[in-house]
């Protein structure tokens, strides 16, 4: 029997995440759901003037866009952790590097593009101009990757822990904090007409950055946390 | 048969909650040996198996050589519920067995679990759970060194004969395992005791 080779296993990960999380379709929908209550409630909170609605726009929706990746975050290894594969993952003789790579772009799919994917109808409901809809759609394409990619550090670091779930914003919210600054300033800058490559190259760097190195930190934070 | 250890481990000592657990313990598996952990509860077994396994890297004392590949089952079974058993053995996630599907139907069948290849296993009873797992062991994969924790617990009777069969057979063939049991074992040949407050017992 010829040995797994790394690459079709990161692909069998990558599926076995998948098909999990498919198979609880409402943890999927949560984060959507969420997003879409919240987005309803700032009309009440700020009052229901489209225009004032529209400058605030940007910001709102990146903000929620990050606490409902905050959310999804910290269930991510849970329930590996408690069944015991994550220790099975430790010990495979594959490297932790690319297969906390498949973990995370699997969550990644389910939440940050998912979430994406709903943002025109989100942005349309905070009456976004409409020519700010795909800068909006870029910047969380770009952005999400980073947060999970950060929100995985975190979720590695507290998984051996009971209640994690403070510790988790603790450890990331400030790692999120750049994101939101250049992304919605990148949204904000489509809605004035104004250039936004520079904002999206930044958070693209970032993201070449948290692929590079999260990896790293999710595998040795994964290391700590079975080692207790 | 080369008698070069697969798993040695020198001075190793261990400290937990202000209790030494043990001290300086020389420890070797030679192939075609099965190694018998014995201990009460509490002596440190877990911990010694998790050390050799290198899933605890910090905290004790002395040094572990162990193979790149190693077949390790602990305490929980690492069967998803929401996958069937052979999703579960297709995708492990110990990312040792390429197999195909016939290979898991031979396996799912050898230790029982003919018919129930395809039902989500959170319909298994525990045993089956532990079932699941424990076809791992019957995938023809090339690994040599086993570390299982406890694995006759809440297996039938039948099913503990037919694994210390199979037991039999691996080190037969070459391969050596390490264990933990409270239950005493039927299998003879090749078993070496080793206890965890008295070392090495013939």
């Amino acid at each position: 029997m010829k040995a797994l080779g790394t690459a079709t296993f990161c692909r069998r990960l990558f599926r076995r995440q998948l098909v999990l999380a498919l198979r609880r379709p409402v943890e999927v929908a949560n984060p959507l759901l969420f997003f879409a209550v919240v987005v309803a409630l700032f009309p009440l909170g700020l009052g229901p003037a489209p225009d004032q609605l529209a400058q605030f726009a940007p910001g709102i929706l990146w903000i929620i866009a990050l606490l409902a990746n905050l959310l999804s975050a910290e269930s991510l290894f849970r329930s590996d952790y408690d069944d015991g594969s994550l220790e099975q993952l430790l010990l495979s003789p594959h490297p932790l590097y690319l297969s906390v790579l498949s973990y995370t772009g699997a969550h990644w799919l389910v939440t940050g593009l998912l979430l994406t994917a709903a943002s025109p109808l989100f942005a349309l409901m905070l009456g976004l101009p409409l020519h700010a809809v795909p800068v909006l759609c870029t910047s969380l394409l770009l952005g999400t990757g980073v947060l999970s990619l950060v929100g995985c550090i975190g979720a590695a670091l507290t998984v051996g822990l009971k209640r994690g779930g403070m510790l988790i914003s603790l450890i990331i919210l400030p790692f999120y904090m750049p994101v939101l600054i250049f992304a919605s300033s990148a949204v904000d800058n489509a809605a004035l007409g104004l250039p936004v490559a520079p904002q999206l190259a930044v958070i693209g760097a970032m993201l070449s950055l948290a692929i590079a190195l999260a990896p790293f930190a999710i595998a040795a934070g994964l290391r700590i946390s079975l080692d207790a | 048969m080369s008698e070069s250890p697969l798993l040695s481990a020198r001075g190793l000592s261990l400290e937990r909650g202000g209790r030494e657990l043990f001290t300086g313990l020389d420890f070797s598996a030679l192939p075609g040996r099965l190694v018998l952990i014995e201990g009460e509860n509490g002596a440190g077994k877990t911990s010694l198996l998790r050390i050799l396994a290198g899933l605890s890297r910090y905290g004790f004392e002395g040094t572990v050589e162990r193979p790149e590949r190693l077949l390790f089952i602990g305490h929980q079974s690492a069967v998803k519920g929401l996958l069937t058993p052979r999703e579960n053995l297709a995708w492990h996630s110990d990312g040792l067995a390429d197999c195909s599907d016939e290979v898991i139907e031979q396996a799912l069948q050898q230790v029982g679990l003919h018919g129930y290849e395809d039902v989500p296993a959170h319909t298994l009873s525990a045993g089956q759970h532990r079932r699941v797992n424990l076809a791992r062991l019957y995938l023809p994969i090339d690994v040599s060194l086993w570390l299982l924790d406890e694995p006759f617990t809440a297996i039938d009777r039948q099913g503990v004969a037919r694994l210390e069969d199979h037991f039999a057979q691996h080190i037969a063939a070459g391969g050596a395992i390490v264990m933990t049991s409270h239950q005493a074992l039927r299998l003879t040949s090749g078993v070496i005791k080793f206890s965890l407050s008295k070392g090495l017992m013939p």
